[in-house]
């Protein structure tokens, strides 16, 4: 069976850690970008599942960031936001760039998914994205690990 | 790390490095042993090193690692000197519990159970991204944003008595929505008047035990078998970002640079930052005591309804768990103002204090310790000693010692509805997997918890409480 997070024929996107209160994840790419997304997925996994979402509404997201942490962490709240201001539920993440810019970094993404259904299985209430432990390695590729309170 | 036993339940990190202050924790040997598996004591140390730190930094019995500030930790702040934290107040902001009474006994309520159970969960959404049945425009938010459980009252929810039964009077005075963002207010605005989901709940309870007869009387609490109501939650997602928003905001004005850990990051508490996160905060805290007074109104509306009447359904109390208050304490033999923050810990003045309301002023503050899910909750009264102790502090719950992930994989939601069922329990979810996260083998033993508490002079036992009827968002 494959671990929580992959399937056959990817590589792993995401590996839930244990941690004492809250959620803790670590999210894997070749890129930078890749692993964001991933961890924009890893996010969702805690509170649905992303990969039974249908892909019908589209959000783009903007956000900025002093440094890479700072755009990870801000980055991930867009799902928290638009999971509880838009009932939108993530389900795939496109195009995601990652540029500097004069003080930092922006960051820009399409967030596919689908409004909440009644056949939506919701079980995990993300409340925030914190800097708890939060990592952002390059080693054969990227590494980003996140806590989040829930 | 270097931990000094001053007595069996107390111990002491010395000050040392950069450490302002020692950290003190009330503790047992045996719940020692968990604080210490995690990253406690460092967080609690890392407290002890914050500029105009008054006192000890302390940790109290249920502790355990949080983000920056430990779960169960206080520290108060000197106003000129000191520095106010958001990770020292947590993500959900006054996240509390409110308690009721009732003048029903077990029998009455027994064949009613489910039917109330059922009638609750209709009336009191819950649940993962559960909206509430409120609409509610911006300048109402704005409205509740400032006078908290009094706009709930005034617009029917509940009694004048309940207010001054709440912390802050149901208040806090200091609050403003000027510094709330766009964001927090679209969270906040569908979710008024719901429970939410991890570990909030709603329950029946009776009482099991009486400790002291004369603070449960006060307390309204006469006999073993008395109904109670217990609400656990907080300020939902309008807390969470305001929260998120002055991390934000206070890193970019102060920078992280040279912090432990970046969860930590503080303002001086007079400076304009400092002073936006209190006013915010104040209207987070207000927005949770509104939720609560919806949530108490609607459990009373759904007795009346179902058993006929509402008999006695007088609020004990409503306390706050994560908050941050300007409060008089004494430091060295003066009486002197300070910021005082409570992550995870439940306030616990003793008899006099202006704070503690007029009919409990004798016996001092109802402190209201919610247990874990199907396990004994616990009333205390508030201690003098505790003042001197810990800034009038004591714990606030269990705490965790499983991950969510862990209890994931060694329970099952439906398993522990059964087990209940079997202990005279009624839980009642939308969320099996939820309720499998919040399994009691998840949290720390309540009962040592208050023993602790208790032994030390924290909060003094006054009765256990056990549940006959559980709601879980």
């Amino acid at each position: 069976m494959a671990a929580e997070g992959e399937t056959p024929m990817d590589r792993e996107r995401y590996r839930i850690l244990p941690h004492t209160a809250d959620g803790k994840f670590q999210a894997f790419g070749r890129t930078l970008e890749e692993a964001f997304g991933n961890a924009a997925l890893a996010t969702a996994s805690l509170m649905w599942d992303w990969s039974a979402v249908e892909l019908k509404v589209r959000h783009f997201v903007h956000v900025t960031g002093l440094d890479r942490e700072q755009l990870l962490v801000k980055f991930l709240g867009e799902v928290i936001y638009l999971f509880e201001t838009r009932q939108f539920l993530l389900g795939r993440v496109d195009g995601l760039r990652v540029r500097p810019q004069f003080e930092g970094f922006s960051l820009e993404a399409v967030l596919g998914g689908e409004t909440v259904a009644p056949r939506h299985e919701l079980y995990g209430d993300v409340k925030a994205i914190t800097y708890h432990e939060l990592k952002i390695e390059e080693c054969d590729g990227f590494t980003v690990q996140v806590v989040v309170d829930m | 790390m270097d931990l000094r036993k001053i007595d069996d339940n107390t111990w002491e990190i010395p000050a040392q490095g950069e450490m302002r202050v020692p950290a003190v924790v009330y503790s047992s040997a045996r719940l020692l042993e968990d604080i210490r598996r995690d990253q406690t004591l460092v967080q609690a140390r890392n407290v002890a090193c914050l500029p105009g730190i008054q006192g000890r930094s302390y940790v109290m019995p249920d502790a355990h690692q949080g983000y920056g500030f430990p779960i169960g930790g206080v520290a108060a702040f000197d106003p000129d000197e000191g520095v106010i934290s958001p990770g020292g107040v947590g993500y959900d902001i006054n996240c509390g519990v409110r308690l009721l009474r009732t003048d029903y006994a077990e029998a009455d309520v027994t064949a009613a159970r489910t039917k109330l159970l059922a009638e609750i969960c209709r009336e009191v959404p819950a649940g993962v991204g559960k909206g509430g049945v409120t609409k509610l425009s911006r300048a109402v938010l704005k409205d509740i944003l400032i006078r908290g459980a009094e706009w709930a009252v005034e617009n029917g929810y509940g009694r004048k008595e309940d207010l001054e039964r709440t912390e802050e009077g149901g208040r806090m005075k200091d609050a403003s929505f000027e510094d709330i963002s766009d964001r927090a207010l679209e969270r906040g605005i569908p979710q008024l008047g719901t429970l939410g989901a991890g570990n909030h709940f709603l329950e029946i309870q009776k009482v099991q035990e009486i400790y002291d007869e004369a603070a449960a009387r006060a307390f309204g609490i006469g006999t073993a078998g008395q109904v109670l109501v217990m609400i656990h939650c907080g300020s939902r997602g309008l807390g969470h970002q305001v929260a998120t928003d002055f991390i934000e905001a206070m890193g970019d004005a102060f920078g992280v640079a040279g912090l432990p850990d970046r969860e930590l990051v503080n303002a001086p508490f007079g400076s304009a930052e400092g002073q936006r996160y209190y006013r915010a905060m104040g209207a987070a805290v207000n927005y949770a005591f509104a939720n609560r007074q919806m949530i108490a109104h609607w459990v009373r509306e759904v007795f009346a309804r179902v058993l006929g009447g509402a008999r006695g359904m007088d609020q004990i109390y409503d306390v706050c768990h994560n908050v941050a208050k300007v409060e008089e304490h004494l430091v060295g033999g003066r009486s002197k103002r300070l910021v005082v923050h409570r992550k995870g810990a439940t306030r616990s003045f003793g008899p006099g204090r202006p704070e503690v309301p007029g009919v409990y002023r004798a016996v001092g503050q109802p402190v209201i310790i919610p247990g874990s899910m199907g396990t004994a909750s616990y009333l205390l009264a508030g201690t003098e000693a505790a003042e001197a102790l810990s800034f009038g502090s004591t714990a606030h719950g269990a705490g965790r010692i499983m991950s969510r992930h862990e209890a994931l994989r060694r329970f099952r939601g439906e398993k522990i509805r059964d087990d209940l069922a079997k202990r005279g329990i009624e839980l009642r979810s939308t969320n099996w997997k939820g309720v499998a996260e919040e399994a009691s083998e998840a949290y720390k033993d309540v009962d040592e918890v208050v023993r602790v508490s208790d032994e030390v002079g924290l909060g003094r036992l006054v009765a256990r409480v056990v549940p006959i009827g559980v709601m879980k968002g």
